[in-house]
């Protein structure tokens, strides 16, 4: 998917994650904060990437504050960000096909 | 050299007779040598010990660089006194090299940050650490490293001449022109003083600061005129809203209920649950519900509690009014229902820490103590708890009474939520051992019930109950599978404070936390 347009998701509420995204420069450029650094930063990392890659988003760049969100909340504020930023988010969102 | 709960402590502590921790009760039975304070005589009669201005009262005590100040932590988050101290100490005096031996130190005390990182103060002694300070230590400010005791252990420390306290002072809501104090009658109430007794007994010097001065005798006295030099009036010593909560109110979360009633229900499932039986509970969220589903099992049983310790509020002053408890006694309080209690509801007394959770005294209230109910913020497979540092590895907590009341009582529980966000409550090695395993009992948390297995008597009762129980391995297995398995903090070598065990061993380090690095 390609990225058209400024986008936000998230909260930054406890146990949340806020994800911003905008158009990139043909790659991924991520901007990570998180109240769980020190013990789960890779993760976080790794599980932004990888859903992204799942949607297909080659060239964007991030900024994502996190409050402690889990794995699937991550990857849900990260599918909405992008849908989002793409015009997709309000109707016929791929459940089960990318978006799992 | 690794100690007995598996930490490494380095050999440059080990000096003058340190040692690492060796387990409970390791020190039953040798003897300690007790410091005596170098004091003034005041064979004159005096009218009145009022001076001033703190200048003046420093000059009294003949404050210089390179001494230790003690301090009192009762007025907790709306304390101005420490502050206040040091302004005068370091400010007006021009003193340097200061240590800070006080009993706890929280987010009021921010500005004390600025003296650390200008050099002012090189040493802190302390059970909490918090805020601002919290982020300097971690940060290796320190030219030695901070020491983290129990409120028992503290009163051990300076009573063996471990701590020197060249002059003490004492926050106190009121005193008489000669510095008998009480923790009632002011304007800034708190009620116990129980950890500034040690220091007055201790100090070279005291120096009583008051915003409320009232006719002498200032009868009875927490704090004795016989152990004050100087009396200092001011403003204000503190802010009430923050010095106790209008009430601690019990949780109403339904996860909190749930793991209160789960703890009351393995409370009434030993035989320590009888007529007469002893109790403390922490006031977080799941602790202080306990309360009230422990009155339910007591009424259901027709049984009362005999005595109850600790940090004291509103609901535990509610059970000894209503007669469920013979008599509480009382360290500190946390609210203002228990500040208007303390010597004024019969049966409500005042301790000092020593009396509370001292391992060298002959015998610390917290040693006939049947049960304690404590929180965590975490605790691992070995039962080890950690109430200090945070998961970013920067000191944001205090031992308090958890590490004399665990080793103490005959049933320790800690009652915690199995993850809090993506922390996971329950895992593999705790950041830093605050509270030895071997003093834990009983892990009750929202996904289950764990009994560390060197209590196969508490087994046993368990299971006669029908309450289900699991390993802790299977709580931490779970708390993994939410969340995450956790990365390892990344250290460098640099000790910032180290954690002496209540009875002075040395239990863990804390050393300085490496940047993090993402792409690392």
């Amino acid at each position: 998917m390609e990225v058209k347009k400024p986008a936000v998701a998230g909260t930054l509420e406890s146990s949340d994650a806020q994800v911003m995204i905008e158009p990139g420069d043909g790659k991924i450029d991520l901007s990570l904060q998180s109240s769980v650094m020190n013990q789960y930063g890779r993760q976080i990392k790794a599980t932004i990437l990888e859903t992204l890659a799942r949607l297909e988003v080659t060239s964007a760049k991030l900024t994502v504050v996190d409050k402690g969100a889990l794995d699937c909340t991550l990857k849900a504020r990260v599918e909405c960000a992008v849908f989002r930023s793409c015009d997709a988010s309000d109707a016929n969102i791929p459940w089960g096909g990318a978006v799992r | 050299m690794k100690n007995a709960v598996g930490r490494e402590i380095p050999d440059f502590l080990l000096t003058n007779g340190k040692e690492v921790y060796q387990g409970k009760n390791y020190m039953d039975g040798k003897y300690i040598q007790k410091a005596s304070p170098r004091t003034r005589r005041c064979e004159a009669p005096q009218e009145s010990k009022i001076v001033a201005s703190l200048v003046d009262a420093l000059k009294a005590c003949g404050a210089k660089s390179g001494m230790t100040f003690s301090f009192h932590h009762h007025l907790r988050d709306g304390d101005f006194v420490v502050n206040m101290v040091m302004k005068a100490a370091i400010e007006e005096l021009g003193l340097d090299n200061l240590t800070i031996a006080a009993s706890s130190l929280g987010s009021a005390h921010d500005p004390i940050a600025d003296y650390i990182e200008q050099g002012k103060v090189v040493g802190i002694q302390t059970s909490g650490i918090r805020g601002r300070m919290g982020e300097v230590v971690s940060a290796g400010k320190l030219p030695t490293p901070a020491i983290i005791r129990s409120h028992g252990g503290r009163p051990r420390a300076i009573e063996g001449g471990e701590v020197h306290i060249d002059i003490s002072f004492i926050a106190a809501p009121t005193s008489d022109c000669v510095g008998n104090c009480r923790g009632i009658g002011g304007k800034s109430d708190c009620g116990s003083m129980g950890y500034a007794m040690t220091d007055a007994k201790y100090a070279d010097h005291v120096v009583v600061v008051t915003d409320c001065l009232v006719d002498f005798p200032n009868m009875p006295a927490s704090v004795e005129a016989i152990d004050v030099d100087a009396v200092v009036v001011v403003d204000s010593i503190g802010n009430p809203k923050k010095i106790a909560s209008a009430a601690a109110r019990i949780s109403q979360n339904p996860r909190d209920l749930m793991m209160a009633e789960n703890v009351a229900k393995v409370i009434a499932s030993t035989p320590y649950f009888k007529e007469g039986f002893s109790f403390q509970t922490g006031v977080g969220g799941p602790s202080l519900a306990a309360n009230l589903f422990l009155e339910q099992y007591m009424d259901e049983r027709n049984i009362k509690m005999g005595w109850a310790i600790g940090g004291i509020c509103g609901p535990m002053v509610e059970l000894l009014k209503k007669g469920k408890v013979g008599k509480v006694i009382d360290v500190q309080d946390f609210d203002l229902d228990a500040v208007r209690s303390i010597n004024q509801t019969p049966n409500h007394f005042e301790m000092s820490a020593s009396q509370y959770a001292n391992p060298a005294n002959k015998g610390a209230f917290v040693n006939k103590l049947d049960f304690v109910v404590l929180a965590a913020l975490e605790i691992d497979t070995g039962f080890n708890v950690n109430v200090l540092t945070g998961s970013d590895g920067v000191l944001r907590g205090a031992p308090g009474g958890h590490p004399d009341t665990a080793a103490g009582s005959k049933v320790c529980i800690i009652v915690t939520p199995l993850v809090r966000g993506r922390m996971a409550t329950v895992c593999e090695h705790v950041v830093t051992v605050t509270t030895p395993g071997d003093c834990v009992d009983v892990l009750v948390t929202d996904y289950g019930i764990a009994v560390n297995p060197l209590r196969p008597d508490l087994i046993e009762c368990l299971d006669k109950a029908g309450i289900p129980h699991v390993s802790i391995e299977e709580l931490k297995d779970k708390a993994y599978s939410l969340v995450g398995t956790p990365d390892d903090l990344q250290w460098e070598d640099k000790v910032v404070a180290v954690l002496e065990a209540r009875d002075g061993t040395i239990l863990d380090v804390v050393r300085k936390i490496k940047p993090y690095q993402l792409d690392g």
